[in-house]
């Protein structure tokens, strides 16, 4: 069974039409690389697969729930970093983090906020506000909530964006540790994080997905891959 | 999947529970709520003295104190309302909680039992009113607590009313100043302000049933010690209305 299934997904906002039906299915074990230029309807897709948005028409699925008929349940497995790692600044860390505990409902949450700190590397910095931190640390903290949990989804909207080198590095670190586990989508502009990341490709260009496969595929197409997504995307 | 259903009630509870202590500590991380509740107090005992000079009137009751509650309500209640959704919108969080499995009402339950509670906080800060009062006469011990329990009502129904507001706008501000418009209008009406503007349109027992919308109108009953059906269920109804509503704009984006 795969854990993500989106089915001929569409949304519109007014006149513009974000998502013109968008299908594709993730597997536990891969990690699926997100691709796009701004505007393509990436975050949209991600949207609609979270449940925040609800679909015009077509169906997601998470873990085998339908998004909109049981929202409550697909929601349980899944974890979700929106883009920019949005937290409640006047909180702690440790606060916020057991704030999502508690909503989740997970039994002994104090232990699992413990283990998220160490997993995530945050302990040192469980009793700042969030608002204090460096922006490494928030996306850090944003990654926290979203695997509080150890779901079997994880979908994170641009987890690395405005990392430098190190903390980037520590991010995907992080990912690669808990992906065999896991069906993984991320969204990034960072071609290169695919080739170190990723398992599959998916390129959403205007709406629609223009190319979904293997990384090894993906790579083959040619040695400058700025280019093959200029093409793949035009 | 299949639940029963205590233990989904276990974990609504939880839920709210959650939201409620994370909203209600969240009052107090700011210096702001004790502003508020400095001001809060402040205005309550001076437009009771000052104003209606409960001391001058010689009577020992406190009439003359909840006279000007719904005024004040309508505008602190907003004040304390505004940040419930739209601070959530500012900051992002909204996108969490939308993809937590928690659902709307439940976030939204937790939300407004923080704010009613945080303005009830308020309201106990000026209970030493009610023992000068007992101790420059003999008042009524059971009309007092019906005129607290009375302005507890109408708190909320004003703070049901700023969660609407609230839930509309990323703007604290707009949330305050449109919550705050929406209660003023309650309080006014009351007064018979639309009278003449609706003179041509209702009949004079509209009018009059129109007036009687007025949150004074119905908070008025519980300071002469009456606790009737009629005024609670419109303090309630507007409580209810201001949860739903909101629930309804959030689910609805």
């Amino acid at each position: 069974m795969a854990l993500i299934e989106a089915q001929n997904l569409r949304k519109s906002y007014g006149s513009i039409q974000a998502v013109r039906g968008i299908s594709f299915q993730v597997d536990r074990g891969e990690v699926v690389g997100f691709l796009g230029p701004n505007g393509a309807g990436k975050s949209t897709t991600m949207k609609l697969l979270t449940g925040h948005l609800l679909p015009d028409s077509g169906s997601a699925k998470v873990g085998g729930f339908d998004v909109t008929e049981s929202p409550v349940a697909a929601k349980a497995h899944l974890g979700y970093s929106p883009e920019g790692a949005p937290a409640y600044g006047e909180m702690t860390v440790r606060e916020f983090l057991q704030f999502a505990a508690e909503l989740r409902g997970l039994p002994e949450p104090s232990v699992k906020v413990q283990n998220t700190l160490s997993l995530c590397r945050l302990t040192e910095v469980a009793q700042q506000t969030i608002e204090t931190l460096s922006k490494g640390y928030r996306m850090r903290v944003g990654f926290a909530q979203a695997v509080i949990h150890d779901p079997e989804v994880l979908i994170l909207d641009e987890p690395t964006d405005g990392l430098d080198p190190n903390q980037k590095f520590e991010v995907r670190r992080l990912l690669k540790e808990m992906a065999a586990r896991k069906a993984v989508i991320v969204s990034t502009h960072i071609l290169e994080e695919i080739e170190e990341l990723c398992t599959r490709v998916i390129i959403i260009a205007q709406g629609e997905v223009r190319c979904d496969e293997s990384k090894e595929k993906f790579l083959q197409r040619g040695s400058d891959l700025n280019q093959v997504f200029r093409q793949l995307t035009a | 999947m299949t639940m029963s259903s205590s233990t989904t009630s276990i974990s609504a509870r939880k839920t709210i529970g959650a939201v409620f202590r994370r909203e209600f500590a969240g009052y107090f991380r700011t210096p702001l709520a004790y502003v508020f509740l400095a001001v809060f107090n402040a205005f309550a005992i001076s437009l009771a003295f000052f104003v209606g000079y409960i001391y001058e009137a010689g009577v020992a009751n406190l009439d003359r104190f909840f006279l000007y509650h719904p005024w004040l309500w309508a505008f602190l209640a907003p004040a304390a309302g505004a940040r419930l959704w739209a601070e959530e919108h500012r900051q992002g969080t909204i996108e969490l909680l939308l993809t937590w499995p928690v659902t709307v009402w439940q976030t939204a339950l937790g939300k407004f039992l923080a704010g009613w509670a945080f303005l009830a906080c308020a309201l106990l800060i000026t209970t030493p009113i009610a023992f000068t009062i007992g101790y420059l006469g003999d008042p009524d011990v059971g009309v007092i607590i019906s005129g607290y329990i009375g302005s507890l009502l109408c708190a909320g129904a004003c703070l049901g009313i700023a969660t609407i507001a609230s839930a509309l706008t990323r703007s604290q501000v707009i949330a305050f100043v449109v919550g705050f418009l929406a209660c003023f209008i309650l309080v006014i009406v009351g007064y018979g302000v639309f009278d003449e503007l609706l003179a041509g349109i209702l009949s004079p027992g509209a009018i009059e049933e129109v007036r009687r919308l007025g949150l004074w109108r119905n908070l008025e009953p519980f300071t002469l010690g009456l606790i009737d059906l009629r005024p609670c269920a419109y303090f309630l109804t507007l409580s209810f209305a201001g949860l739903g509503l909101s629930t309804l704009i959030i689910e609805r984006r």
